[in-house]
C-alpha cells in the first residue's frame, strides 16, 4: 500500500466514524427531546397536581386562583374524543374495506387514499375555520355536536390510513380463498376482511382518540368553553387542550401552576392512550392469519 | 324408516333456506355501490373545505382584491384594513427556521435507522418517534414556554449577540425569548417524527442489491450511502422536506404559545412574529363585531389552505411514485 493509498484509507475511515458519529448524536437529539419534554411536563405539573384538579369544576373566582378543578374539561374532552371518534369510525371502516376489497391498486383507489392523505395534511385551524364557516352558515351558535363533527372530519383520514396499512398486510390467498368457495366480495369483506381487520380496528380508533383529545384549533371555533359539565349536544363544552392553552394566558401564578398540571394530566391521557394502543394490537394479532 | 324422513324434513323446515345466488349478488352490488358512497366522503371533504372557506371569504376578496390582501402591510381591521402581508412573511419565516433546523438531523437519524442501526434500536426508535407524534400541540406550546423560550432568552440569544451580531438574521432587537426562533425550534421537534418516518421509508425502498455492489468493490458504508443510496432517493427525500414544510406552516397553538404574536415583519430570527394560524386563533372571538373581519380571518384560512394543498399533493404524488417502485 503507497502512501498516498493508505492517506486515503485512513481518510475515508474517518469520514465513516464521523458520519456515524453524527448520526447516533442526531438520533439522540430526538429522543432525547420526547424526554426533556416529558421530564419538564412532569416537574412543573406534578406540584399543582391535585384530586381538586381532577374531581370538581371551576367555582367563583377559579381563574383567580380561587378553588375548584378542571373535571368540565375532562368531561368534555372526553365527549368530544369519543363522540367524534365513533363518528369517525361508522365512515372509516366502510371505506378501508371498499379500499381493499373492491378497488385494490385500482385508479379509483389511488385517488381515495391520495384524498385521504391530502386531507391528514390540512391542519385542525383550517378545519377550525371550515367549522365556523359552516355554523355561521346555518346559524348555529358553538356546540358539543359542532366540536364533535369537526373532530370526526380530522379523525377520518387518520383511522382510514391506519386500518388500511393493517388490512394491506392480509395475505391475498385468504382473500382468494373465500372468492374461490363461491364467496361475493361482499361476502368477503364482512366475514373475512372484517375479522383480519380487527386489531387495524383498535389502533385506528387509539390513534383517533388521541389525535382528538389533543387538538385545540378546531375545538377553540367549533366547542366553546364553559364552567359547566354540558348536559346536552347543543351546549357549548370546555376542552384539555384549550384548559392549558387559556389557564397559562392567565397573569396569576396559581392559574399557570394549574395550567401546567392539566398539561401533565392531558399528556398521561394521550401517552397512555398511545401505549395502550401498541399493546392492544399486539395482543390482538395473534388471533390473525399472517 | 319413514319417520326418520319425517324428522329430517322437520330439522330442514325449521332452518332458513340458503340464501340464492341471484340474492347475494343483488347484496353485494347493492354493498357496492353503498361503499362506493362512502369513499367519496373523503374526496368530497376536501372540495367542500375548499369551497365553503372560499364562500366566505368572498366578500373581502371581491371588495380589496386578493393582491391588496395578500400584500397588504397594514393590518387595522377598525380602520378597514387588512394587510396578510407581516402575517405571511411571520408564516414563513416561523416555517423556514424549523425546517432548517429540522431537517439536517431527521436526515441523519433516518439514514442511521435504515442504514446502521440494528434491529433492537429500530424497535425501540419506533415508538419513540409514535410517542413524539402523539403529543398534542399544546403540551409542545407548554414546553416551548418553560423550557425553550428562556433557553433562546438566556442562551442563544447572548451568544448570538456575542458572536452573530454583524449580521443582520441574527440580530437581538428585543428583550425576551418570544420570537421566531423559539417558534422554530418547538417546530423541527414536531415536525421530526413524520420527516423521520417517511425519510425512513424512502431510504428503505432502495434494493439491497446496491449496497451489496457497492460495498463489495470496498466502498464504506458512508460512501455506500453518500453515492449510491442517496443520489437513488433525492426527490423522496424533497418530498418528504415539503410534507414536514407544510405540517410546520399549519401549526397553529405551540407556534402561538412562543412566537410573540407581533404584526410585524420579522427581519431577524430573533424578532417576534405573528404567523397565520395564530392570527386566525387569536381573533376568533372578535370577529363577528367588525364588517369583514370574518371574511379576512377565512380568507387567511383559505390562503393557508390553498398553500397547504399544492405542497402536500405535489409532495404525495413524489413519494407515491417512489413508495410504488418498491
Amino acid at each position: 500500500m503507497s502512501f498516498l493509498q493508505k492517506k486515503r484509507w485512513q481518510r475515508r475511515h474517518l469520514m465513516e466514524a464521523f458520519m456515524k458519529f453524527i448520526m447516533r448524536a442526531s438520533l439522540l437529539i430526538v429522543a432525547g427531546s420526547l424526554g426533556l419534554i416529558l421530564w419538564i411536563v412532569v416537574v412543573r405539573g406534578l406540584p399543582a397536581l391535585s384530586w381538586d384538579m381532577v374531581s370538581k369544576i371551576p367555582e367563583g373566582g377559579y381563574y383567580m386562583g380561587k378553588g375548584g378543578g378542571i373535571l368540565n374539561a375532562i368531561i368534555g374532552s372526553a365527549y368530544l374524543a369519543s363522540g367524534g371518534t365513533l363518528l369517525a369510525v361508522i365512515f372509516s371502516v366502510p371505506i378501508a374495506l371498499y379500499l381493499k376489497t373492491y378497488l385494490g391498486d385500482s385508479k379509483w383507489g389511488q385517488y381515495v387514499r391520495l384524498s385521504l392523505d391530502v386531507l391528514w395534511g390540512i391542519p385542525s385551524i383550517v378545519y377550525g375555520a371550515f367549522g365556523f364557516a359552516l355554523m355561521i352558515t346555518l346559524g348555529m351558535r358553538a356546540s358539543l355536536l359542532a366540536g364533535i363533527i369537526i373532530l370526526a372530519f380530522i379523525e377520518l383520514p387518520i383511522m382510514t390510513r391506519a386500518m388500511d396499512e393493517v388490512i394491506r398486510r392480509m395475505p391475498v390467498d385468504l382473500e382468494h380463498a373465500a372468492l374461490a368457495l363461491g364467496s361475493t366480495k361482499f361476502e368477503v369483506a364482512l366475514r373475512v376482511v372484517t375479522r383480519q381487520m380487527l386489531p387495524g380496528i383498535t389502533t385506528a380508533i387509539l390513534l383517533g382518540f388521541g389525535r382528538g383529545i389533543g387538538d385545540a384549533a378546531s375545538v377553540l371555533f367549533t366547542a366553546g368553553y364553559t364552567d359547566r359539565i354540558p348536559t346536552s349536544l347543543m351546549r357549548p363544552t370546555a376542552s384539555l387542550p384549550l384548559a392549558v392553552f387559556f389557564q397559562l394566558g392567565s397573569p396569576y401564578p396559581e392559574v399557570q401552576q394549574r395550567g401546567y398540571a392539566a398539561a401533565l394530566i392531558l399528556t398521561i391521557i394521550v401517552l397512555a392512550v398511545s401505549l395502550g394502543s401498541r399493546w392492544l394490537s399486539a395482543r390482538l394479532n395473534r388471533y390473525t392469519v399472517k | 324408516m319413514s319417520s326418520l324422513i319425517s324428522n329430517l324434513n322437520n330439522q330442514t323446515e325449521g332452518r332458513n333456506p340458503r340464501p340464492s345466488a341471484a340474492l347475494r349478488t343483488r347484496k353485494d352490488n347493492a354493498a357496492r355501490r353503498a361503499f362506493f358512497i362512502f369513499t367519496l366522503l373523503p374526496v368530497a371533504l376536501i372540495v367542500f373545505v375548499t369551497g365553503a372557506l372560499f364562500v366566505r371569504s368572498w366578500p373581502i376578496i371581491s371588495e380589496y382584491g386578493l393582491t391588496d390582501l395578500l400584500f397588504g402591510e397594514v393590518w387595522k381591521p377598525n380602520n378597514g384594513q387588512f394587510g396578510f402581508w407581516p402575517f405571511i412573511l411571520g408564516t414563513f419565516w416561523v416555517t423556514t427556521v424549523g425546517v432548517i433546523l429540522s431537517v439536517p438531523a431527521c436526515l441523519l437519524a433516518s439514514i442511521y435507522l435504515a442504514e446502521y442501526a440494528h434491529a433492537r434500536t429500530r424497535s425501540f426508535a419506533k415508538p419513540i418517534l409514535d410517542l413524539l407524534a402523539a403529543i398534542p400541540p399544546v403540551v409542545y406550546g407548554v414546553w416551548g414556554l418553560l423550557a425553550i423560550v428562556p433557553f433562546v432568552d438566556d442562551v442563544l440569544a447572548p451568544l448570538s449577540e456575542r458572536w452573530l451580531g454583524s449580521v443582520s438574521i441574527f440580530s437581538v432587537n428585543q428583550p425576551t425569548g418570544f420570537n421566531v426562533l423559539s417558534a422554530g425550534i418547538v417546530l423541527a421537534v414536531m415536525i421530526a417524527p413524520l420527516v423521520i418516518s417517511v425519510m425512513y421509508e424512502i431510504l428503505s425502498t432502495v434494493p439491497n442489491d446496491l449496497r451489496h455492489a457497492s460495498l463489495a468493490v470496498g466502498a464504506t458504508q458512508w460512501q455506500t450511502i453518500r453515492n449510491i443510496v442517496l443520489p437513488q432517493v433525492g426527490p423522496g427525500i424533497l418530498a418528504a422536506v415539503v410534507l414536514g414544510a407544510s405540517r410546520a406552516l399549519g401549526e397553529t397553538i405551540a407556534v402561538l404559545m412562543v412566537v410573540g404574536n407581533i404584526p410585524q415583519i420579522p427581519t431577524s430570527i430573533f424578532d417576534s412574529a405573528y404567523p397565520l394560524p395564530a392570527l386566525i386563533a387569536n381573533n376568533y372571538g372578535e370577529m363577528m363585531s367588525i364588517p369583514l373581519y370574518d371574511a379576512a380571518l377565512l380568507s387567511a384560512a383559505l390562503v393557508l389552505l390553498v398553500v397547504i394543498l399544492i405542497f402536500n399533493i405535489l409532495s404525495l404524488i413524489v413519494l407515491r411514485r417512489m413508495l410504488r417502485k418498491k
